[in-house]
């Protein structure tokens, strides 16, 4: 056996470095696309973003479209809503923000009539009632979700309950005012 | 009679392959000779009567995919295609679904007998292991196919679940897209659940091997607790397979009644309604036997910190208690310093264990109330006790409790009474 320690080291040192490395890197080359084929498959991505017209929702209206699978709230405030929302004092909050932060788009625009959101609760992912007529919109004019009892107020913040954050804002454009794009 | 039963040398055909594949002298040793404690109760029925629920379950399930599709677009009509037009359909998934929760009765009847009785004690502590492997796994393929009929109790039950990952920090989100397949519930999660459902009854199967090759290794624990010679052990064949094939009857009697008589009892309605992804509906309730670890779930609502700084906050609080449920049941055979098994020498824990099984029961009724009113108190002060019971209570009962003293042999405490005429009487076999 052919050994050269002047080096530290000698040839079969080097071949098992050499060996193990690449036998790590098959396996790591062989798991990867195991791995990855359970990401969200390339159809599933392709139906990432909508395009939603909002000319027919009048003021104290509401519509559910559906967007990568999940319910996503339109609601079309009235002056009475909005108040409601900026009246709230940002330090009682849970997860504080300004119903104008609520009401912005992903390019910056603000419309303060329009809160766009995914109607899903942050808590464990049902979702809240209170966008049809009819449904209970919870004890702060907003929703409320009937699993564990989230409250939701105007601006879609939580207020009660055990959810963590306010309902999750998708990110949307302005395409001209009385249509978005949404993904 | 004893358990001292030689293995006999087999001859013809069978001696032929037993040359040359040693398993009918191997099947011969572990289930007609493997030498059994005479004292054993009828607790001791329900390990085999839980691998008989297993085989069920694995075979009305492979006759259920001869006619079950996987898909989100299909899938709930061929649950409706079984039970209408199938031969027997009806009763073949009738028998699987009532067949998951007699498996979950088994087994946990099962496990409390081990914690009543110490089973898990040294030297059977990896028995136990493998054991709550088991249970975790059946936990796993119990959710995974209570979402194949694809109703909404399906679907929300995989969100809400699903979701619980979310509450991990920093990879939450994303491992719950790589788990879903997507970013909500749909097709590809229904049939990447359906592959696992198929897999893990065989991957059960294989644990189940290896906890009965654990527990054969030193034999079967008894209700007295101690050690037993061989003079104190039979043969499992005959004395226990007829024994097992008794309590079958007697469970088969029961499940005979649900599945024919009340086969949806054990099931939630909502579920015959077909998954709608926008309509959640009013009370997510879990199947029974996941009650208990619900309720644990749901009983923290409060934030975990210091100095007003968030370590944990309320969902991830519930996710971790949730989970430590079952985990700890790995640390038991070490949290349990006690070196005598049976809760009968055990006076402390006698009742320790009593309260211990009244607390889950407490816990599995919680667990179904909607979480408002009193209930996510009581689900709290069950929680907290839950693990007060294995963190705190039994690692002092080890040191400070006086055992009663244990008898020598199960001879013993028998001989007084039965043999009067002197102590050189043999108890009857």
């Amino acid at each position: 056996m052919a050994t050269d320690a002047a080096d530290g080291g000698n040839r079969r040192d080097f071949l098992q470095i050499v060996g193990w490395t690449g036998f790590g890197l098959g396996v790591a080359a062989v798991a990867w696309p195991l791995f990855q084929q359970m990401n969200p498959s390339a159809d599933v991505l392709a139906l990432a973003s909508i395009d939603v017209d909002l000319a027919g929702v009048e003021p104290g209206m509401a519509i559910t479209v559906q967007w990568r699978g999940k319910p996503v709230f339109i609601r079309h405030r009235t002056e009475e809503e909005i108040a409601q929302a900026e009246a709230v004092d940002l330090a009682a909050l849970r997860d504080p923000a300004t119903d104008a932060e609520r009401a912005t788009s992903a390019d910056g625009t603000t419309r303060q009539p329009w809160l766009i959101q995914i109607g899903i609760c942050t808590h464990l992912g049902c979702v809240p009632l209170g966008n049809k007529q009819g449904e209970p919109k919870g004890d702060y004019g907003g929703w409320f979700c009937p699993c564990h009892g989230s409250h939701y107020d105007t601006a879609g913040r939580i207020r009660r309950g055990p959810a963590p954050r306010n309902l999750d804002i998708p990110p949307f454009v302005y395409n001209s005012d009385t249509e978005i794009t949404i993904g | 009679m004893s358990a001292d039963t030689p293995t006999p040398k087999f001859t013809g055909v069978l001696g032929w392959i037993d040359y040359r594949l040693p398993v009918i002298s191997w099947g011969y040793k572990e289930l007609v000779a493997y030498p059994t404690p005479k004292n054993l109760n009828y607790f001791w029925n329900f390990g085999s009567l839980a691998g008989i629920f297993l085989v069920l379950q694995i075979v009305t399930g492979i006759v259920l995919v001869m006619h079950y599709t996987p898909h989100a677009d299909m899938a709930f009509s061929s649950i409706e295609h079984i039970m209408r037009n199938v031969n027997y359909g009806w009763l073949i998934r009738y028998a699987h679904a009532n067949g998951a929760s007699f498996f979950f009765i088994v087994v946990y009847i099962h496990i409390f007998r081990g914690l009543y009785y110490g089973s898990y004690k040294e030297p059977r502590e990896l028995l136990w292991i493998l054991g709550v492997i088991i249970l975790i796994l059946m936990m796993a393929t119990a959710f995974t196919g209570y979402v194949l009929p694809w109703g909404q109790m399906s679907f929300w039950a995989a969100t809400v679940i699903v979701n619980l990952f979310s509450a991990i920090p920093l990879v939450g989100d994303s491992l719950v897209t790589w788990l879903l397949g997507g970013f909500s519930v749909g097709n590809p999660t229904l049939q990447r659940f359906f592959s696992l459902h198929y897999l893990m009854p065989f991957a059960i199967f294989a644990v189940v091997f290896l906890h009965i090759l654990a527990l054969h290794e030193h034999g079967s624990n008894n209700p007295v607790g101690i050690d037993l010679t061989k003079k104190d052990k039979i043969p499992f064949h005959p004395y226990y397979t007829v024994k097992d094939v008794f309590g079958l009857f007697v469970a088969l009697l029961f499940f005979g009644a649900f599945v024919f008589f009340a086969p949806n009892v054990l099931g939630h309605a909502d579920n015959y309604i077909p998954a709608d992804p926008l309509v959640t509906p009013a009370h997510i309730v879990p199947e029974w036997y996941f009650l208990p670890f619900y309720a644990i779930l749901r009983s923290i609502t409060f934030d975990i910190g210091i100095f007003g700084f968030t370590l944990i906050d309320a969902k991830l609080g519930g996710v971790i208690a949730m989970f430590g449920a079952v985990l700890v049941l790995f640390f038991l055979p070490w949290l349990d310093t006690s070196k005598v098994r049976s809760a009968t020498y055990r006076p402390i824990y006698f009742w320790a264990f009593w309260i211990l099984l009244a607390d889950v029961v407490i816990l599995t009724y919680t667990g179904a109330m909607p979480a408002e009113g009193i209930w996510p108190t009581v689900a709290l002060i069950g929680t907290i006790y839950y693990f007060f019971h294995f963190l705190v209570l039994l690692p002092l009962l080890g040191r400070f409790e006086k055992p009663k003293p244990v008898p020598e042999s199960i001879n013993k405490p028998v001989l007084p009474r039965a043999a009067p005429a002197g102590p050189q009487a043999q108890p009857a076999e």
